[in-house]
């Protein structure tokens, strides 16, 4: 694979492309799009992310084995985030999970801006 | 074992020829890297969830960091992931003296990212009272933005408790990308990489990447995410 040698070029205009990008979502930051200045950054980051993992790291000359560990790696990032997210804001969902819900988790108190336990049960 | 420079290269006892030792050994790089970004996705994962439970306050922090820094580290990582892809490719094709100044500049922007990082960015969120536990006391610039977006002041101390994980564990990993730079270029001097087993180079190329990948996130989820308008 190493064998590979790819033009000087194509790292230039791989290069290039990421500080585009970079200017781009630093700019977008600045524009009110509402929830969509989250989604705006995130793909972007993905977009440079693939650059550097399809150019940079040569993904293309890495053996099969390689892309399985590769997709494994984010196969359990999508886990790890996805099964933490569904537990914790599926909660309220149901009384017991309600109960639970407010033992565990430090609640934002506006009024006196104070993080205290907020326990079952109690003022 | 085809080409004639492949039979300088010493391979190990226990791989077949170069091709499967080049294999194994990239392969154990990216297996690494697989490991590090569930190192990396826990503190991405605390993130998400914090975020969303205190999503104004979480905004408020990031209104607090300075974009001049995230954007000019993402533009340094961005220049020294080219020299080190560059440096690959002049390992590829034998040419030491052009690795050895590609490999130099790499080490000069890594560097440059810790050492601005920590003199420069870091140092002056100590000061402005903006690193908690350490000397956490907001100034009234930065209570009037905590007020703006009606935030609690605990939670906002959150974000700057990851701001410092996340932003510290990739420090972390450039000191050691540095120090493998180190390493890699008394390798080239001493003729081991062009002369022999030009893969390190490769391997650590991977490395360095990863990290740049990491910052690629973390600039838009610190410094940008919810947008940087008031």
């Amino acid at each position: 694979m190493s064998e590979h040698v790819l033009p000087k070029k194509l790292y230039f205009a791989v290069f290039l492309s990421l500080i585009v990008l970079t200017a781009i979502t630093t700019g977008v930051a600045f524009i009110d799009l509402g929830p969509f200045n989250t989604v705006v950054a995130l793909v972007i980051a993905v977009i440079k992310a693939s650059l550097v993992v399809l150019f940079f790291m040569h993904l293309k000359y890495q053996t099969g084995m390689t892309r399985v560990v590769i997709v494994a790696a984010l196969l359990w990032l999508a886990v790890l985030i996805g099964i933490t997210m569904s537990d914790v804001f599926t909660r309220h969902w149901t009384e017991h999970g309600k109960a639970w819900q407010r033992g565990s988790v430090i609640l934002p108190d506006r009024s006196t801006g104070s993080t205290a336990l907020r326990l079952p049960g109690r003022a | 074992m085809a080409d004639a420079h492949v039979t300088a290269v010493p391979v190990a006892h226990q791989f077949d020829d170069f091709e499967q030792q080049t294999n194994a050994d990239t392969f154990g790089m990216w297996l690494f890297l697989a490991t590090e970004v569930l190192f990396f996705g826990g503190l991405f994962c605390g993130y998400s969830l914090y975020r969303n439970l205190y999503f104004d306050a979480f905004t408020a922090g990031s209104h607090l960091l300075k974009v001049k820094y995230g954007a000019f580290y993402t533009v340094l990582l961005i220049c020294s992931s080219l020299t080190m892809a560059l440096g690959v490719r002049s390992a590829q094709l034998r040419r030491r003296t052009a690795l050895t100044i590609y490999l130099i500049l790499t080490w000069i922007m890594g560097f440059a990212f810790v050492y601005i990082k920590l003199r420069y960015e870091w140092y002056g969120d100590y000061l402005e009272g903006l690193a908690p536990a350490v000397n956490w006391a907001p100034s009234r610039e930065s209570m009037e933005m905590i007020n703006h977006f009606h935030a609690a002041v605990p939670h906002v101390a959150l974000f700057f408790i990851f701001y410092f994980c996340m932003t510290g564990l990739h420090a972390l990993h450039m000191i050691v990308g540095v120090g493998l730079l180190t390493t890699l270029l008394i390798f080239t001097r001493q003729g081991k990489v062009t002369g022999g087993n030009y893969n390190w180079v490769e391997i650590v190329g991977l490395y360095w990447h990863f990290v740049d990948i990491v910052w690629i996130f973390l600039f838009p989820l610190l410094y940008l995410i919810g947008g940087r308008y008031v």
